[in-house]
């Protein structure tokens, strides 16, 4: 382990994407995400790698898609709107079944929204976002340390389930600095035989594609791509469990609100409230058998977002209804306070 | 030990700056600790804050919007943080650029006419650093030793020969008694 | 003696082009090229969305299907990540002119080292024979069905000229297929815009003037009249940049 030193998140997304030997990086500016970008720009010429500003979201996204092809480690980070550029390239390189890593540090929205910090992009990152039947890997990083330490995850995870993975920020993540230490990576070259490098003379051509006109075997190939999302569900669920060993009740937050939350905890902790606090890490897969368990051991659960109410759905769907679900939000860039979560808490408890 | 700081004035004095390097000395003294700006448009030229939070435990929500540590430069920053304060936190104002006094009396303030005092030192960018001098002084948050070390880490390389500027405001501010 | 037989850069799949379309032609003339520079087990062609679709069942080297438009930002990716490999983009009018111009002038003026093979016949075949950005004025398409107005429409792209007029590409001409004679210099230009990737010279395109007779609405005789009657009128042939020889030329 490295010497801690102090980083903002973005910086760290991009170091950390170094050491997990992404030498391919394509990008167009958008705040607040720019840093990484401009740490690419600085540090892949030095290290024989790519950086290259695309001519839109567009572009970048299908030049990952092509390095992707050719089975190399590639990453490409936005903001909000030009996540939703992305999107195309996002559902072809799910499609063809290739590992990559898209960054999103999410803003207000929808359409321009600001630029302020906000979560309002989980049902674009859970549930799909571009065409067809897909998921992405979704991580959710809570802390500077995590920006680094689940970049690294993402790209195993890629390579080792052909899915591409996002990792989903927001921007006080980006933009905070924290102390973070990188961790040294061992980079196990993957073998790759469906890679598009050139046959060599010495084998049938590979082809990277997503165009399936049989119906049957497009059905096919979805099902077997349902089948390796089966088995992420199975084996990659992260989650963090804060308090809840006796908790009465459970506030249900990811990244920046998950920080805010515990915050929230500890005071209503101080005030004799049973309150525990479960972290989706994994926001797809969904930490879904622990809220199940929850449900059964709590009197009801706080969603606490920066949007207008979207992993609630995954809480009530995995939580079967069996428990009210209140939810604590604010949008736009705006951010709960640990008071307003706090507030939530008390309601919650004094009504079940 | 847990110290919410607040450091806020107009873009360009270097708040963001002064809140890294108190980041840096918290990290140096082996605490947990956060450090979050305010970003966009107003970074360029509008009111620019930061968040600093230095604390024994791991730290929670990295937003301060409760100080018990305000450092304002303009008077903008004091008609927006003051009453976010928690009670008995402690104020320190740049009285160069802030001509009224700290209405409140449940918190401690403390005046020091930081951006005159920097430009009859002859390092007039530097106002933001005798701020934290000040602060050192006034609050248990960081202590005065190993200056050097950490402004290491914060002066970039580039900006090597501004390293003596630096340790010379923090020390003026931290020499103020007034 | 063998006096003709397929290029060993084309697949045994056949063509599913509709007759007398002369996509096949153009697919045989880049297959040779790849043959005669013997950089087969080296090369990636990227595939587009349009007719040539599946042009990755064709080629016998690796191949990469593109979203519409996308294939010069894909084929970005592909070299910059394998400098050493040779990289070749297929594309239709639709694709290459209309939603992926952005890619496209893009990819040129940063002198990608990447071949572009720019198949122009002025309409959009897959979907049915809708008007291409290429579509010249007053042409009957499905969606130009009174002809191409251009005060609505606009004007036809002529992208050889336009591409031209950026510094960083190294090659752009434009051929035709309808003839013998315009088949053999169309087979000379795309041969050089391969060598030249090789010699890492940097972006080469080639305009390659086609027919669609089946949306075009003509036998596939016609069709190659209409090539040199209306289209190369509109769309003349010839080299339209050579940085080499110009550099040459410049030296004396």
């Amino acid at each position: 382990m490295a010497d801690k030193v102090l980083m903002k998140g973005n910086e760290a997304i991009a170091e950390a994407a170094i050491k997990a030997g992404c030498r391919h990086y394509f990008g167009y500016p958008i705040t607040p995400q720019t840093e990484i970008a401009a740490y690419m720009a600085k540090r892949m010429p030095k290290i024989g790698g790519t950086f290259l500003q695309a001519e839109s979201e567009i572009a970048a996204i299908n030049m990952v898609y092509g390095v992707a092809g050719a089975g190399f480690r590639v990453m490409t980070s936005s903001s909000s709107p030009g996540v939703s550029l992305k999107q195309e390239g996002i559902s072809y390189i799910a499609g063809a079944d290739l590992p990559a890593l898209i960054v999103n540090v999410q803003r207000g929205g929808p359409g321009l929204g600001g630029i302020q910090p906000s979560q309002s992009d989980y049902f674009q990152a859970t549930k799909g976002g571009g065409h067809g039947d897909y998921h992405l890997i979704v991580l959710a990083p809570a802390s500077v340390q995590e920006m680094a330490d689940l970049t690294i995850k993402a790209f195993d995870l890629s390579d080792k389930y052909r899915v591409p993975a996002m990792l989903l920020a927001d921007g006080t993540m980006g933009q905070m600095m924290e102390p973070v230490a990188l961790p040294d990576v061992d980079v196990a070259e993957i073998e790759k035989p469906w890679a598009v490098r050139g046959t060599k003379n010495a084998r049938k051509h590979n082809i990277v594609n997503s165009l399936y006109l049989k119906p049957d075997e497009l059905e096919k190939t979805n099902f077997e791509r349902y089948e390796r999302y089966r088995q992420i569900e199975e084996n990659e669920v992260m989650y963090e469990s804060f308090m809840m060993e006796d908790a009465e009740y459970c506030v249900v937050a990811f990244g920046i609100a998950a920080r805010i939350s515990k915050n929230a905890v500890l005071a209503a902790r101080n005030q004799g409230i049973k309150v525990g606090l479960i972290r989706p890490i994994t926001l797809w897969p969904f930490p879904t058998e622990v809220i199940a368990k929850a449900a059964d051991q709590v009197k009801g659960f706080v969603s606490v977002e920066l949007s207008m109410g979207q992993m609630i759905e995954d809480v009530r769907l995995a939580s079967s209804c069996k428990k009210p679900v209140l939810l604590c939000n604010r949008t736009g860039g705006m951010i709960p306070t640990p008071e307003e979560v706090l507030a939530k808490i008390s309601e919650l408890a004094d009504n079940t | 030990m847990l110290s919410q700081i607040l450091i806020a004035g107009f873009g360009g004095q270097g708040v963001l700056f002064a809140g890294k390097f108190i980041a840096y000395k918290g990290l140096y003294e082996n605490k947990e600790v956060s450090w979050l700006p305010s970003y966009g448009p107003e970074m360029r030229g509008g009111t620019a804050n930061c968040s600093v939070i230095l604390s024994d435990a791991p730290v929670g929500s990295p937003i301060v919007s409760n100080p018990d540590i305000l450092l304002v430069m303009n008077l903008p920053s004091l008609d927006k943080y003051e009453n976010a304060t928690v009670k008995g936190a402690k104020i320190i104002v740049d009285s160069t650029l802030i001509e009224r006094k700290v209405v409140r009396d449940d918190v401690d303030a403390f005046y020091i006419p930081a951006t005159r005092m920097a430009n009859d030192a002859g390092i007039p960018t530097l106002a933001n650093m005798i701020m934290v001098g000040k602060m050192i002084r006034e609050t248990n948050a960081i202590s005065f030793d190993d200056m050097e070390n950490v402004l290491k880490k914060v002066v970039s390389a580039k900006h090597a020969d501004l390293l003596e500027a630096n340790l010379k405001a923090l020390q003026t501010g931290y020499q103020y008694e007034g | 003696m063998i006096v003709f037989e397929k290029p060993k850069a084309l697949t045994d799949t056949p063509l599913h082009y509709c007759p007398g379309c002369t996509h096949g032609i153009i697919h045989r003339l880049v297959a040779e090229a790849i043959d005669e520079l013997g950089i087969e087990g080296t090369t990636v062609g990227v595939a587009p969305v349009g007719c040539s679709v599946m042009a990755y069942d064709y080629f016998s080297c690796d191949m990469v299907e593109a979203a519409h438009g996308r294939a010069p930002a894909v084929a970005t990716g592909l070299k910059r990540c394998m400098p050493e490999n040779i990289i070749f983009t297929y594309q239709g009018d639709g694709d290459l002119a209309s939603i992926g111009m952005a890619e496209t002038v893009h990819a040129a003026t940063r002198n990608e080292n990447i071949t572009i093979i720019f198949v122009n016949n002025a309409i959009y075949g897959m979907t049915g024979g809708q008007m291409a950005p290429t579509s010249l004025p007053g042409q009957v398409t499905q969606t130009s069905p009174y002809g191409r107005d251009v005060g609505v429409a606009g004007y036809p792209i002529r992208v050889s000229e336009m591409l031209s007029t950026l510094d960083g590409p190294e090659y752009i001409e434009r051929v035709a297929v309808n003839n013998v004679k315009n088949v053999r210099n169309a087979k000379k230009a795309i041969l050089k815009a391969f060598k030249n990737q090789v010699e890492g010279k940097g972006f080469s395109l080639i305009e390659v003037v086609s027919t669609c007779p089946t949306n075009w609405g003509m036998t596939p005789v016609k069709a190659l009249q209409w090539v040199d009657e209306k289209m190369i009128p509109y769309y003349p042939l010839g080299v339209y940049r050579d940085k080499t020889a110009e550099n040459a030329a410049k030296e004396g």
